[in-house]
């Protein structure tokens, strides 16, 4: 019994609580770069890093910092970290640099990272500000994640995934026969569609969770 | 390049919204009303204006003389960031009906993709003054009239009966994603 409530409360953080479908917190990159599950993986990556070193620092300065100018403190120290993971992105994965372009440097504005560290690290101890960082950066790359799934697979027929390293594949599935692919999902507006389809799923579930709790309260 | 190619591309071909999905967030907050649309509209016209040029001076001014071009990313962002804070405080002193009107937007720009955006996109494809002008009012000037257009179009649907699990957002993606493509048609027009 408290083995299935907490499989539901993990489902409950991952769906209810999703930034990208619940709470539409840095919408802009998930729908731009989910054109393939490369991109979309290395984004993921990119933006936990990022995550998890801005709520170390701005929980570790928390107590430093005057109230005042405590958005330019975060933005800086942000602006900082993703100068370095971009860097660090151009120098190793030139492929997934261009293919990111510029909404690398725009992870700054994403405002899932400034969110967080103002919500939450600027309040809590370090260890835990870890473990929201990684939680948040976990559903935000498993969230355009299924994006791109949902858009490669429709767009191209063909699941595959390559090394980013060494642009050599690693496993390539066609799924859907040639000419029967939808290349509409490659385009702006089946990113829009994709993102409407799946944020209504999940505000379904939401419903169907709070109809279920009122059920049980009666 | 043309400099009223440059405006019209910038406005409407490659409009950030439809095209580039920059500026979501604001686009999704603030289109539920006409009036407030027009008024984030206008306030973002004129910070983006303010903060590419500004950023553009500093680029070219101060980062390359001093080879310190990989720092744009954060000169810009500070500078936006202080740059807004300065408008916001400007605007409560000398015009309070104003700031009544555009108080709550102001604060939310800072964290607008667009603006730093815009500031990137003009080093990036290297334009010159002018045309760094030109394309901060054409792209922003692109996002007020979305942000007009969607929000009457919001504005109709509020007495619509939508499916439950289509209500609020998921419902406006849609029309964003029929927008899209009514503006793709555009693409052929330079």
């Amino acid at each position: 019994m408290s083995e299935k409530k907490e499989k539901n409360g993990l489902l409950n953080r991952l769906l209810i609580e999703n930034p990208v479908f619940g709470l539409y917190l840095g919408i802009c990159s998930s729908l731009a770069i989910t054109t393939n599950i490369n991109n979309a993986i290395g984004m993921g990556i990119a933006v936990t890093v990022v995550l998890v070193l801005s709520n170390i620092l701005v929980s570790a300065v928390r107590n430093l910092t005057p109230d005042d100018i405590h958005i330019p403190v975060y933005i800086v120290i942000i602006a900082t970290l993703v100068t370095i993971v971009g860097m660090v992105i151009q120098a190793y994965t030139p492929s997934l640099y261009s293919a990111l372009g510029a909404f690398i440097d725009l992870i700054v504005v994403n405002c899932i990272i400034l969110g967080r560290a103002e919500a939450f690290a600027s309040m809590n101890p370090i260890g835990p500000s870890i473990a929201d960082g990684v939680s948040m950066g976990i559903s935000y790359t498993l969230s355009i994640l299924a994006m791109s799934l949902v858009r490669q697979i429709l767009g191209t027929g063909i699941l595959s995934l390559s090394n980013p390293f060494t642009n050599a594949e690693i496993f390539s599935l066609r799924l859907i026969p040639e000419g029967f692919e939808l290349p509409f999902f490659k385009e702006q507006f089946g990113a829009f569609i994709t993102f409407a389809c799946l944020a209504a799923a999940v505000s379904a579930y939401k419903n169907h969770v709070e109809n279920a709790s009122k059920k049980g309260t009666k | 390049m043309n400099l009223f190619t440059l405006f019209i591309s910038g406005m409407l071909i490659n409009n950030i919204i439809l095209s580039k999905f920059i500026g979501m967030c604001p686009f999704m907050g603030v289109s539920t009303k006409m009036e407030s649309a027009v008024g984030m509209g206008l306030a973002v016209i004129f910070v983006v204006f303010c903060a590419s040029v500004l950023s553009w001076g500093l680029y070219y001014g101060v980062l390359v003389p001093l080879e310190l071009e990989y720092m744009k990313l954060i000169t810009f962002i500070l500078l936006i960031a202080a740059f807004v804070q300065f408008v916001e405080l400007f605007i409560k002193k000398n015009s309070p009906s104003l700031y009544k009107q555009l108080g709550i937007y102001l604060p939310l720009i800072t964290t607008n993709c667009a603006v730093l955006y815009v500031a990137l996109d003009n080093i990036t494809q290297k334009y010159s003054l002018i045309e760094t002008i030109v394309n901060s009012i054409g792209v922003p000037a692109g996002f007020m009239l979305m942000l007009c257009i969607f929000s009457t179009i919001r504005e109709r649907l509020r007495g619509n009966d939508v499916p439950k699990a289509f209500e609020g957002n998921p419902i406006a993606f849609i029309i964003a994603a029929i927008m899209a493509i009514a503006f793709s048609s555009l693409s052929g027009l330079v």
